[in-house]
C-alpha cells in the first residue's frame, strides 16, 4: 500500500477528470436545461451555445459563473436568501456540512430570459468599491463573499439614473487614465447594461406570456400594416387598429435595438451562415412578410412554458425547435454540443488544480526526501499537462484556430510550454526541481489566464479576430514561438528562484543540486533563445506581410527584442566567463521582469499597433513581481556567509568548475 | 597599440556591454513613445547617433546621454566581424555560432539597407477614382504648375523644407520668384463670415495677409505639431509671387484644401498648391470596388479589401487584383498593403513602401533559426553523451564526482 500511494492518487484524480466528460442528462420529467443550453446563437460575432453566452454574461456581471440561492443569514440562520434577514453572508470556506443550492448558469439565463421578476432578486451584481457601495446607498444590503458584495437588480433599480448619468462622464476618460473608483463604476455599468440587454432579447421585458401574445400579434399583421401605410401616406386609417398594433410593435423596435444575442438563425433558403438576427429585428421583417417567423415562436413557446412552469411544454417545445435546426443548421448544433461539454470539462481550472496538489507533494518531497513523494508529484504534474493539453487542442478544435489567439490564451499556452519544459527536465534529472518548476508555473499562468478571463471586456475567451490577425499561418508560427520563448525564459527565472531560496534558507542546495540547476537553466536559456529570436523575427516578418515594414520600434516588438537581447546577454556573459553560477541564476532572475515587461507592461502603455491586449488592474501586480524579483536578486548576490547552504556552490570552491567552460578554448 | 584595439573590438565584453546599452535603449526608446509620440521617438532613439535628455514616467531627466540606434548598430557589427576575423577560428563545432552571427550580420545591414532606401507613401483612392501617384505620410511639397502646355503640365516642386525659413525662393523653371511671408508647420482653416470673424479671432484663429485666391475669405487656426505615428501635420503658408520686380499679389496656400488657385504670367497660367508630396509611378491604379467586412452583430472587422485595376501601358498590362489584409500586391518593386480605409467604406487607402532589403530578414531569421538549432544540437548531444557515460546522479544522495560529468557537458560550448 505504502509503495503504491502515488499510483492511486494519480488514479483518483484521472478518475474525476474523466468522470467529468461524462454525458449528462435532467431528468425526464423536468426542464430540460442541459439541453436547452447546448443550442446556438449568436453573440459578439460567433454561434455559441446558451451555455456559453451564459457563463459568459455571469462573468461580466458578476466576476464568476455560479449563482447561489442559499446561504448565511442573520443570528447563524441557514436557507434561502428570501428567507433570511441581513447581513447576509455565502458559504464560508469551513462551513462543509453546506452545500448551497445554485441556478447553472444556463438556468440563470433562461429565468432572466423568460421570467424577468425572478431574476431581478438574484444577487449576482458584483461591486466593491466603499465609495461606490456609499454612493448607491447599498451598505446594509447584498451578500458578502469574503470581502466582495453582490447585489440584485431589484436593490439597483433606485440608483439606475445615477449610474446612467456618471458612467457617460467616466465614459469620456481614457480608460487608462480612470481612478479605481471610475473603474469599478465603469464595470457596473457594463454588467448593468448586459442585464438589461438580456432581459430584453427573448421577449419583451414586460410581457407575461410571450407566445400567446405573438399569435395575437400575427393575426393583427395584415390589418395593422396596410394601417401603417395608409397613415404614412397621409390616408384615412383605422386609428383604433394603428394604435392597437403600433403597442406592439413598440416594444418589439426597441427589441431590436438592445437585444444581445441574435436567437433566430439563418434558416431561409439564400441566407449566408453569418446572417443571424435578434428577435426584435426578426420581428419586424415578420411585418413585412406577414408572419411570425418559426424560430421567434419556438423561443417564445420555451419561454412561456418556463415562466409558467410547465416543465412537459417546455422540453417538446425544445425537441420541436432542435428539429427544426437539425438539417439547416447540423454543424451549429454540434458545435453547441461540443462547446458546452468543453464548458463542463473546465480542463484549465481542473489542471490548475491538480499543479497546486502537485507542487505540494513535490516541495514537500524536499523535506523530506520521500521517493515516494516526489513520485506522486512528478504523476500528478503529468496527469495535469495531460488535461491542460487536452484542453489546449479542444479549444483550438472549437475556435478551429491555433493555439494562441489573445492575451488569455497566450497565458494556457506560456504555462503549458513551461510545464512541458519542466516534465522534460525532471525525466532528465529525476531530483523534484522539474516538477515543482512546472506545476508551480502551471499554476501560476493558469491563475493569470483565469484573471484574464474574468476581466475581459465580453467574457468570452474564444472571441472573434479582428481583420488583420485573422490568419492562421503566423498565429501558428510567429504566436506560437513568441510564446514559448516568454514560457521558457520564464521557466529558466524560476529555477533560478528555486536556486536562490534553498541556497539561502534551506541547506538542501548542495553541489549536485547546484550544478544541475545551473546545467538546467542555461540549457532553457539556450532555448529560449533560440524561441524568441525566431519567435520575434517572424513577427517582423508577418508586419511585413500585413502593413510593409518588417520593424516598427512598437512597444510589444520591442518587448520582445528585449527578450531576445537579454538571453543573448545572459549566454555570452556565461561564455565569456564574466558570470558563473550565481551570476548566471541572478541574470536569469532579471529575465522574468524583462519577460512581465514584455508580455504584459508593453500593453499598459497603451500606443502602438498592438495595444489590444490592454488591462488596467494588472500593473500593480506586476510592479509587486518586478520587486520580488528585485528582492531575489539582492539575495543572490549575498555574500556566502549569509547562505544556509553555506560556503556553496557559487564563489570559493566552485570557482575552477564555475570557470571551467573557459579554460579549453582560452588554452 | 592596434593590437590591444583589435583584441577590444572583437572582445566578448564589448558585445555584453553593447548589448546592455541595447537593452537600455529599447527600453527607454519604448517609454518616451508615450510622450513623444511613436514616429518622433524612432527618429530620435532608434534612427541616431546619440541621444541628449529624455522625458520618462512624467520626469524631465536633461542629463542623460546615450548611444543611439545607430551608435550600437555599427558598432556591434564592426565587433561581430572583427571578432569572426581574429578571435574566431572555423570548426565544425562551431558552424552554428557562425551561421547565427551571419545571420545577425545579414539583419543589421538589411535593417540599414531599409533605413537607408525604403520610402513609404499612401494611395488614397476613393470607388472608381485612378491615380498614377501616392502621397507621402510626413513630407509636403509647394508645387506650380503650368497649365498651359498643350498635352502635359509642367510641374516644379519645392520641398516643405525650404519654408519656415520664409525667404525668397528662386528656381530656373519658374519664370517668378516666391517669397513666403508667412508659414504655419500645422493649421486649421475654416471659412468666415462677416460675424464670426471676431469670435474666431478670440478662439486663435488669424486672418492670413493674403490678398489673392481664396486669402482673403478664410482664417487659419495655427495648431502644435502633432507626433503620434497616424496623425499628420497640415502646413500653410503666404506666399508673394513676383516676377520682373513687379509683385503679383500674395497667396495662401494650404494642405488642408485642394481649391484650384492660378497666378497668370506673360500670358502662362500657373496654378499652386501646398500639398502632399507626391510619388509619381508609370502605371495607374483604379479602385473598382472596397469591401468591409464585420463579424455579425459587433463592429469588429472581419475582412477589408479593395479590388484594384492596374493599367500599365509601358508593358500593355490591364489587370485585376485584390489586395487585402496580409495579403499586398508586390509590383514594379513596391509593395501595396491594404492600411486603411474611409468611414463609409468606398474609400481605401494603401500603403506604398519600396524597400530593395525587405527579403534580408527572411534569409536572417533562416540562418539564425538554423545556426542556433545546430549550436544547440551539438550541446545536446555532447550533453547527453556525457550523462549517458557516467550513471544519473541521484538528488541529495550524490557527494563528489560532480565535476566529471558537469565539465563535458560544457566543454561543447564554444
Amino acid at each position: 500500500m505504502k509503495k503504491h500511494w502515488p499510483w492511486l492518487l494519480f488514479a483518483v484524480f484521472a478518475l474525476e477528470a474523466a468522470f467529468s466528460l461524462k454525458p449528462r442528462a435532467d431528468k425526464p420529467d423536468e426542464f430540460q436545461i442541459r439541453e436547452w443550453a447546448k443550442l446556438p446563437a449568436l453573440v459578439n460575432g460567433r454561434v455559441q451555445p446558451f451555455d456559453s453566452i451564459a457563463r459568459n454574461s455571469l462573468v461580466i456581471i458578476r466576476g464568476n459563473t455560479d449563482v447561489p440561492l442559499e446561504g448565511n443569514g442573520a443570528d447563524g440562520k441557514w436557507g434561502k436568501w428570501e428567507t433570511l434577514q441581513s447581513p447576509l453572508t455565502e458559504r464560508k470556506w469551513y462551513q462543509f456540512d453546506k452545500r448551497p443550492a445554485k441556478l447553472k448558469p444556463a438556468e440563470w439565463l433562461l429565468e432572466v430570459f423568460s421570467h424577468a421578476e425572478r431574476a431581478d432578486t438574484r444577487p449576482i451584481f458584483l461591486i466593491h468599491h466603499p465609495e461606490l457601495l456609499g454612493e448607491l446607498k447599498l451598505q446594509s444590503k447584498g451578500v458578502e463573499r469574503s470581502g466582495l458584495r453582490y447585489y440584485t437588480f431589484n436593490d439597483l433599480k433606485p440608483s439606475l439614473g445615477l449610474m446612467e448619468r456618471e458612467s457617460k462622464q467616466v465614459g469620456q476618460i481614457k480608460q487608462e487614465l480612470r481612478t479605481p473608483y471610475q473603474r469599478s463604476l465603469m464595470s457596473l455599468h457594463n454588467g448593468l447594461q448586459t442585464y438589461l440587454r438580456l432581459k430584453n432579447s427573448l421577449k419583451p421585458e414586460r410581457s407575461a406570456d410571450f407566445a400567446t401574445e405573438l399569435t395575437q400579434f400575427e393575426k393583427l399583421i395584415p390589418a395593422g400594416f396596410r394601417a401603417i401605410r395608409a397613415q404614412q401616406a397621409g390616408q384615412e386609417f383605422d386609428k383604433e387598429l394603428f394604435e392597437k398594433f403600433l403597442s406592439y410593435a413598440e416594444p418589439y423596435a426597441m427589441m431590436a435595438q438592445m437585444a444581445y444575442p441574435f436567437l433566430v438563425p439563418p434558416t431561409q433558403p439564400g441566407q449566408k451562415k453569418s446572417d443571424w438576427a435578434n428577435i426584435g429585428q426578426a420581428l419586424m421583417d415578420g411585418i413585412r412578410s406577414g408572419a411570425v417567423p418559426a424560430a421567434v415562436q419556438a423561443h417564445a413557446a420555451l419561454a412561456t412554458a418556463y415562466a409558467q412552469g410547465k416543465p412537459a411544454d417546455f422540453n417538446r417545445a425544445l425537441s420541436e425547435y432542435r428539429n427544426s435546426l437539425a438539417g439547416p443548421l447540423a454543424t451549429e448544433l454540434k458545435k453547441g454540443r461540443q462547446e458546452s461539454l468543453f464548458n463542463q470539462f473546465l480542463p484549465f481550472y481542473r489542471s490548475m488544480m491538480i499543479y497546486v496538489i502537485a507542487l505540494i507533494l513535490a516541495a514537500a518531497s524536499w523535506l523530506n526526501w520521500s521517493e515516494n513523494l516526489n513520485r506522486a508529484a512528478y504523476r500528478l504534474v503529468s496527469l495535469a499537462l495531460v488535461i491542460h493539453t487536452a484542453g489546449l487542442v479542444f479549444r483550438m478544435f472549437l475556435e478551429g484556430r491555433p493555439p494562441v489567439t489573445n492575451l488569455y490564451s497566450s497565458a494556457i499556452f506560456v504555462g503549458w510550454g513551461a510545464v512541458v519544459l519542466g516534465v522534460v527536465l525532471e525525466r532528465i534529472f529525476r531530483n523534484g526541481i522539474g516538477s515543482v518548476t512546472a506545476s508551480a508555473v502551471g499554476f501560476i499562468t493558469l491563475i493569470i489566464a483565469h484573471h484574464l478571463a474574468q476581466t475581459s471586456a465580453t467574457g468570452d475567451t474564444m472571441e472573434m479576430m479582428r481583420a488583420v490577425l485573422d490568419t492562421n499561418f503566423w498565429l501558428a508560427t510567429h504566436v506560437t514561438s513568441i510564446t514559448i520563448g516568454y514560457a521558457s525564459t520564464f521557466l529558466a527565472g524560476f529555477l533560478a528562484m528555486i536556486y536562490v531560496l534553498r541556497g539561502v534558507f534551506t541547506r538542501t542546495l548542495d553541489e549536485a543540486t547546484a550544478k544541475s540547476l545551473s546545467r538546467m537553466v542555461y540549457g532553457i536559456v539556450c532555448f529560449a533563445t533560440l524561441l524568441s529570436f525566431v519567435g520575434t523575427i517572424l513577427g517582423g516578418i508577418w508586419a511585413d506581410q500585413s502593413w510593409g515594414r518588417f520593424w516598427g520600434w512598437d512597444p510589444k516588438e520591442n518587448g520582445a527584442l528585449l527578450i531576445v537581447i537579454w538571453n543573448a546577454i545572459i549566454l555570452h556573459a556565461r561564455w565569456g566567463g564574466m558570470v558563473r553560477e550565481r551570476g548566471l541564476m541572478n541574470l536569469a532572475l532579471f529575465g522574468n521582469i524583462v519577460t512581465a515587461w514584455s508580455w504584459f507592461g508593453t500593453n499598459m502603455l497603451g500606443v502602438g499597433l498592438h495595444s489590444y491586449g490592454f488591462m488596467d488592474a494588472a500593473f500593480k501586480w506586476l510592479m509587486i513581481f518586478n520587486v520580488s524579483q528585485l528582492a531575489l536578486i539582492g539575495l543572490g548576490c549575498l555574500p556566502d556567509r549569509f547562505w544556509k547552504s553555506g560556503k556553496g556552490p557559487a564563489a570559493g570552491d566552485s570557482g575552477p568548475t564555475g570557470a571551467a567552460p573557459m579554460k579549453p578554448q582560452a588554452a | 597599440m592596434s593590437d590591444r584595439l583589435l583584441k577590444t573590438l572583437s572582445s566578448l565584453r564589448l558585445t555584453v556591454v553593447l548589448l546592455v546599452l541595447g537593452l537600455v535603449l529599447i527600453f527607454i526608446g519604448t517609454l518616451a513613445q508615450v510622450h513623444e509620440g511613436l514616429y518622433n521617438a524612432q527618429v530620435r532613439y532608434f534612427k541616431s547617433w546619440v541621444i541628449v535628455g529624455a522625458t520618462l514616467f512624467g520626469t524631465k531627466m536633461p542629463w542623460l546621454i546615450l548611444p543611439g540606434g545607430y551608435t550600437l548598430g555599427s558598432v556591434l557589427l564592426v565587433n561581430l566581424s572583427v571578432a569572426h576575423f581574429t578571435r574566431f577560428k572555423w570548426t565544425w563545432r562551431k558552424s552554428g555560432i557562425f551561421m547565427t552571427h551571419l545571420g545577425i550580420i545579414l539583419l543589421l545591414l538589411g535593417q540599414l539597407g531599409t533605413d537607408i532606401l525604403s520610402t513609404e507613401s499612401a494611395m488614397r483612392l476613393e470607388e472608381g477614382e485612378t491615380k498614377n501617384y501616392s502621397e507621402d505620410f510626413h513630407a509636403n511639397e509647394l508645387v506650380f504648375v503650368n497649365k498651359s502646355l498643350p498635352n502635359e503640365d509642367e510641374v516644379v516642386a519645392i520641398p516643405e523644407s525650404l519654408m519656415p525659413g520664409k525667404g525668397e525662393l528662386k528656381h530656373p523653371q519658374l519664370p517668378f520668384t516666391v517669397k513666403v511671408k508667412e508659414y504655419w508647420p500645422n493649421s486649421f482653416l475654416t471659412n468666415f463670415g462677416p460675424f464670426i470673424a471676431e469670435s474666431l479671432a478670440k478662439e486663435g484663429f488669424v486672418r492670413p495677409a493674403a490678398d489673392q485666391g481664396i486669402g482673403p475669405k478664410v482664417m487659419v487656426l495655427p495648431i502644435p505639431v502633432v507626433t503620434a505615428m497616424d496623425s499628420r501635420n497640415i502646413p500653410s503658408a503666404v506666399i508673394e509671387v513676383a516676377a520682373g520686380g513687379a509683385v503679383k499679389g500674395s497667396w495662401l496656400v494650404s494642405s488642408q484644401t485642394s481649391a484650384k488657385q492660378a497666378v497668370e504670367i506673360d500670358g502662362k497660367s500657373w496654378e499652386m498648391a501646398l500639398r502632399f508630396k507626391r510619388h509619381y509611378k508609370a502605371y495607374s491604379f483604379t479602385l473598382l470596388d472596397f469591401t468591409h467586412e464585420r463579424y455579425p452583430g459587433t463592429d469588429l472587422p472581419k475582412d477589408f479589401r479593395s479590388r484594384v485595376r492596374v493599367v500599365n501601358p509601358s508593358k500593355n498590362e490591364d489587370r485585376e487584383v485584390e489586395i487585402f489584409m496580409n495579403n499586398p500586391l508586390r509590383y514594379d518593386g513596391m509593395a501595396f498593403y491594404q492600411a486603411s480605409f474611409e468611414p463609409g467604406d468606398t474609400v481605401t487607402v494603401l500603403q506604398v513602401v519600396k524597400n530593395p532589403s525587405w527579403l534580408t530578414p527572411y534569409l536572417a531569421c533562416l540562418l539564425v533559426g538554423l545556426g542556433l538549432i545546430v549550436q544547440f544540437m551539438i550541446h545536446l548531444v555532447g550533453f547527453a553523451r556525457k550523462r549517458a557515460t557516467p550513471a544519473p546522479v541521484p538528488a541529495g544522495s550524490a557527494k563528489g564526482k560532480q565535476s566529471q560529468p558537469q565539465k563535458g557537458a560544457e566543454v561543447a560550448k564554444k
